[in-house]
């Protein structure tokens, strides 16, 4: 795993675009995630999260249909590429061993 | 329900436009839905909170756009990059060429500053076009005077007799330092006396009160710095001062400062003229021109038709008697001429300041020419190595244009450095200036017209000093620079030459002049003055009690031991201004209109100053009869032609004089011109001055607090005032000794960048011929040898303009020495000494370049290719 190239913010960014596809746009993302998360997002860094992460190529983007409550804007919806894919699998992949070598008696004395 | 407009306003304002629409259409979809959630309040909040997180680069950042004007930069980009890097390649040349062409340009700048500057003078005021002052002409033995003095009685005959053709005619006495005192408080301002049209005419702009104030004639016209001196913060209208002790006024008004760079620059005060005709003579006539005449014309009216209207104004007043045979015309003098065409010889306008300004702008364009030809000959004499790089351009496909065009962006780069530098060193320089200048001169930085001369002037300058490369080296032929076949033919360094030559005869020009103007100074200062003026001081007398009590006021300033010697006349000794005429005695020619400068004494003068009697005797108080004594100079005994001047009985007027002694020429007037015919009188009423010799013995200061404690008891009102001799004399040489120093500053910077643009043109020279020096010095020539052969060309150049400079020279310095009648001879050591000063400099500045390149191993400078 290249672990320079995905921010912790950006997993997550990808992640939810991932789980809300087809329709993964900077609004529903940055909800879902402070739904998720309990912190409060701004559509901004989300934004900016997405333009790097399509920078990249994990990432594809195209605009959406205009609605009422935009003021009659189009909103730009976000695909997860095949790189995206394979990079997620990967970092799960990676977290995945690392949590199954946990020895159980540690994981007891957390909680 | 709509999302606050002051922040889509701002986020449109930073938000790059192809983001736009998605940007907002996700901000206003948030906002409906958090007011839903929370409430339009918090909504609202949060919105603010969302805007302010698109702040980052990625948002802000414009998309390239595909069609950006102009389409092509990148050769301009790559113009700029080569200029820089040519630039950074050539530390030295570069240096050279910056600092030469900044301080050509700075010197240009500051005389331009100057110049305009003098031509604005008096301009601020509103009526500057109509505004003249009466001058006349009048005939002393064939020989015209121009005063500006007139009668008192012109300016009500004008208004009579020639109404029409004048708005305002107003008399005003000559400016002066008077007392004004309120209560306890004194201060001495320099005012004057002027009839109340004066305030129309020069239009002042009243803080307090009315122009028409100065109507009462108790009245005063204060200015404000003159009010908040006397008065500090409190309101001075209405208030009663004194004026001079003798008078006491109300103040009527408060008038704005009047303008700095104008003629009544230092009006503090304006005090009505009724006031001081009540204190004149009743038996002033047309013959007594004590005044100043202003006027304004009508606004209808032409000034030269105006002015040869009034030409017989006081002719026709004069006709039946004795003023007649002075045939006085008047003429109107505008106010543009003021400053800068005020000289007038035998009745014809000579110009006056307008020289200086003509003189230094020619300098400062030959300065500035000098800088420039550095830049063009550096620029050229380069271009042989960048020949391959134009060879290379063209190659590829530029056009000549764009070349000519790189070359002229290259050498404006250069300028645009230059310039600003040589703001910085204008910035630095103009304190100096102006102390020099007597000016108050600033760069004006809100001027518009200011920075657009700046920067058609460094445009112009840049074409003119880009233009030799930028056409020579555009006309390369390719094929023949690549190939290597590329030669520069023989004539190529002609024009370099030429350039070099010119260069020289400037600095040399100029050097030569100054040399001359310096000699003239020098030549007048060790003029033999015929009286000593060491630890002599003038005091003005300011209050009558000390004409009345001079007697007892000389032996009280003798009983201190502080002063050697006490006198009174009634003009100073270093300048005698009162002339006389009217005189008879055995011999005069009928018809001759004579006129001698009078000079009022008392009996110890002539000791006091060491004049030196050459016949007869001096004044004494042991000869009752001296009193109508004469004592002649010898100028006076030439002047009227008299074989045995002593016993000689002249009249004058109803009395009679008898010569009693002669004396050897004084210089009481201009160093330049010859001792005028001067007669000495005793006389204890009509003086104005008390001048008095210190003691040698004693300090001058110890000296100057004792006289000061005695004047105080016969003068308490007025301060204690007082000029050495010695320093009034040498202010006759002050106008100069100013050109004399500025030209030698103009003339040392001008062989500065001369030498600069040498050093580098012999550098360059030296570096070419490298190959050439390292074959020689294998073959067995010496260091000496080399060293003649390499800085012959150059001395061959500065002598060629040696033989240019020294005739021009010559020609226009013996015109300038024509003014004066008292003049040195241009001799010819000075042209042989600024000939050997180039020449000794110009082998220094090439000796430094040729013995390095001389001293040069030859093995280092063959083995290299």
């Amino acid at each position: 795993m290249r672990r320079s190239d995905l921010g912790e913010f950006e997993e997550v960014v990808l992640l939810a675009v991932a789980a809300l596809s087809p329709k993964a746009y900077s609004v529903v993302i940055a909800e879902e995630l402070e739904r998720e998360t309990g912190n409060s997002v701004s559509t901004g860094a989300v934004h900016a999260a997405l333009q790097r992460l399509e920078q990249k190529g994990y990432l594809t983007s195209l605009l959406g249909e205009a609605t009422a409550e935009r003021g009659g804007r189009r909103k730009r919806l976000f695909t997860v590429t095949p790189l995206g894919g394979r990079i997620l699998e990967e970092v799960r992949a990676v977290r995945n061993r690392l949590w199954d070598r946990i020895v159980p008696k540690i994981r007891l004395e957390w909680s | 329900m709509t999302p606050p407009r002051l922040a889509d306003k701002l986020l449109t304002l930073f938000c790059a436009p192809h983001l736009r629409e998605e940007v907002l259409g996700d901000l206003h979809e948030r906002y409906v839905l958090r007011v839903q959630q929370l409430g339009e309040a918090s909504a609202r909040r949060r919105y603010w909170r969302d805007v302010v997180a698109y702040m980052r680069p990625t948002f802000i950042k414009r998309e390239a756009s595909d069609y950006p004007t102009p389409t092509h930069t990148d050769m301009l980009r790559n113009y700029l990059k080569i200029a820089f890097r040519n630039l950074t390649k050539n530390k030295v040349y570069s240096a050279i060429n910056i600092a030469g062409l900044a301080t050509g340009m700075a010197v240009a700048m500051l005389i331009g500053l100057w110049v305009w500057n003098e031509f604005a003078y008096n301009q601020t005021y509103a009526n500057y076009d109509r505004i003249a002052k009466v001058m006349q002409n009048q005939t002393f033995n064939d020989k015209i005077d121009t005063w500006s003095g007139q009668a008192m009685q012109l300016a009500p005959e004008l208004r009579r007799s020639y109404g029409g053709h004048f708005k305002y005619v107003v008399t005003a006495d000559y400016p002066g330092n008077h007392l004004l005192s309120l209560g306890n408080q004194k201060i001495t301002k320099s005012g004057n006396f002027m009839e109340p049209d004066i305030t129309e005419m020069l239009a002042l702009t009243m803080l307090k009160g009315t122009r028409a104030g100065l109507n009462d004639p108790f009245s005063i016209l204060l200015s404000e710095s003159a009010a908040k001196a006397l008065f500090g913060n409190a309101d001075p209208l209405n208030k009663l001062i004194n004026l001079d002790k003798k008078w006491a006024v109300k103040v009527s008004g408060v008038y704005a400062d009047l303008p700095q760079n104008s003629s009544f620059q230092n009006l503090a005060f304006i005090a009505p003229w009724e006031l001081k005709k009540k204190d004149l003579p009743e038996w002033l006539s047309w013959g007594n021109s004590w005044f100043q005449t202003f006027v304004q014309i009508a606004d209808n009216a032409g000034m030269d038709n105006v002015s040869a209207t009034i030409k017989d104004a006081k002719l026709n007043k004069v006709r039946n008697n004795d003023d007649t045979r002075f045939k006085p015309e008047l003429f109107l003098l505008p106010m543009r001429n003021w400053h800068l065409y005020s000289e007038f010889k035998n009745g014809v306008n000579v110009g006056g300041q307008i020289q200086y300004v003509w003189l230094f702008s020619i300098i400062g364009f030959f300065v500035l020419l000098l800088a420039c030809i550095n830049f063009m000959n550096l620029s050229t004499a380069r271009s042989e190595k960048r020949a391959r790089e134009v060879g290379v351009r063209k190659a590829i496909g530029s056009l000549r244009k764009q070349i000519i065009l790189q070359f002229f962006s290259e050498s404006f780069l250069v300028v645009s450095i230059a310039f600003a530098l040589a703001l910085l060193l204008v910035l630095l320089a103009l304190p100096g200036f102006n102390s020099v200048a007597d000016r108050q001169i600033g760069i004006p930085w809100s001027s518009p017209l200011f920075w657009f001369s700046a920067l058609g002037f460094s445009l112009l300058t840049s074409l003119v000093a880009g233009s030799y490369p930028a056409i020579y080296l555009s006309s390369f032929q390719p094929i023949k620079v690549l190939k290597g076949t590329f030669q520069v033919g023989r004539f190529a360094t002609l024009p370099r030459k030429v350039l070099v030559v010119v260069q020289f005869t400037v600095s040399i020009t100029l050097i030569i002049g100054t040399l001359i103007v310096f000699q003239q100074i020098d030549f007048a200062k060790n003029r033999p003055v015929g009286y000593s003026r060491s630890s002599l001081l003038s005091i003005p007398i300011k209050t009558d009690d000390l004409i009345t009590h001079f007697a007892t006021f000389r032996d009280e300033l003798l009983n201190t031991g502080a002063v050697e010697e006490v006198a009174a006349t009634d003009s100073p000794i270093t300048d005698t201004y009162v002339t006389n005429s009217g005189l008879s005695w055995k011999g005069k020619a009928p018809n001759m209109t004579d006129e001698f400068v009078t000079l009022r004494v008392t009996h110890e003068f002539g000791k006091m100053i060491g004049w030196q009697v050459k016949e007869g005797r001096d004044f004494s108080k042991e000869f009752p009869t001296d009193s109508t004594g004469f004592v002649l100079n010898e100028a006076a005994v030439a002047y009227m032609g008299l074989k045995n001047p002593i016993n000689e009985i002249i009249q004058w007027g109803d009395g009679k004089y008898k010569v009693i002694g002669v004396v050897k020429n004084l210089i009481t007037q201009s160093p330049y011109e010859p001792v005028k015919q001067t007669i000495f009188f005793i006389n204890y009423k009509r003086v104005s001055l008390i001048t008095v010799k210190i003691n040698p013995a004693k300090s001058a200061s110890e000296a100057l607090a004792k006289i000061e404690t005695i004047y105080k008891k016969y003068d308490p009102d007025n301060p204690f005032d007082y000029k050495f001799a010695d320093q009034e004399y040498a202010r006759k040489f002050g106008e100069e000794e100013r050109i004399g120093k500025l030209a030698s500053f103009f003339a040392v910077l001008a062989i500065f960048i001369s030498c600069l643009g040498l050093f580098g043109l012999a550098s360059f020279v030296m570096e070419q011929r490298t190959k050439e020096i390292g074959i020689r010095k294998v073959m067995g020539a010496s260091v000496a040898n080399l060293w003649q052969l390499l800085s012959r060309d150059f001395v061959v150049l500065v002598v060629i303009s040696l033989l240019i400079a020294g005739p021009m020279a010559w020609y226009f310095m013996q015109l300038w020495i024509q003014k004066y009648t008292y003049r040195t001879e241009l001799s010819w050591w000075i042209f042989a000494a600024s000939g050997a000063g180039a020449l000794l400099i110009t082998l220094l500045t090439v000796s430094f370049q040729s013995i390095k390149a001389a001293l040069m191993n030859p093995v280092k400078s063959l083995r290299s290719e």
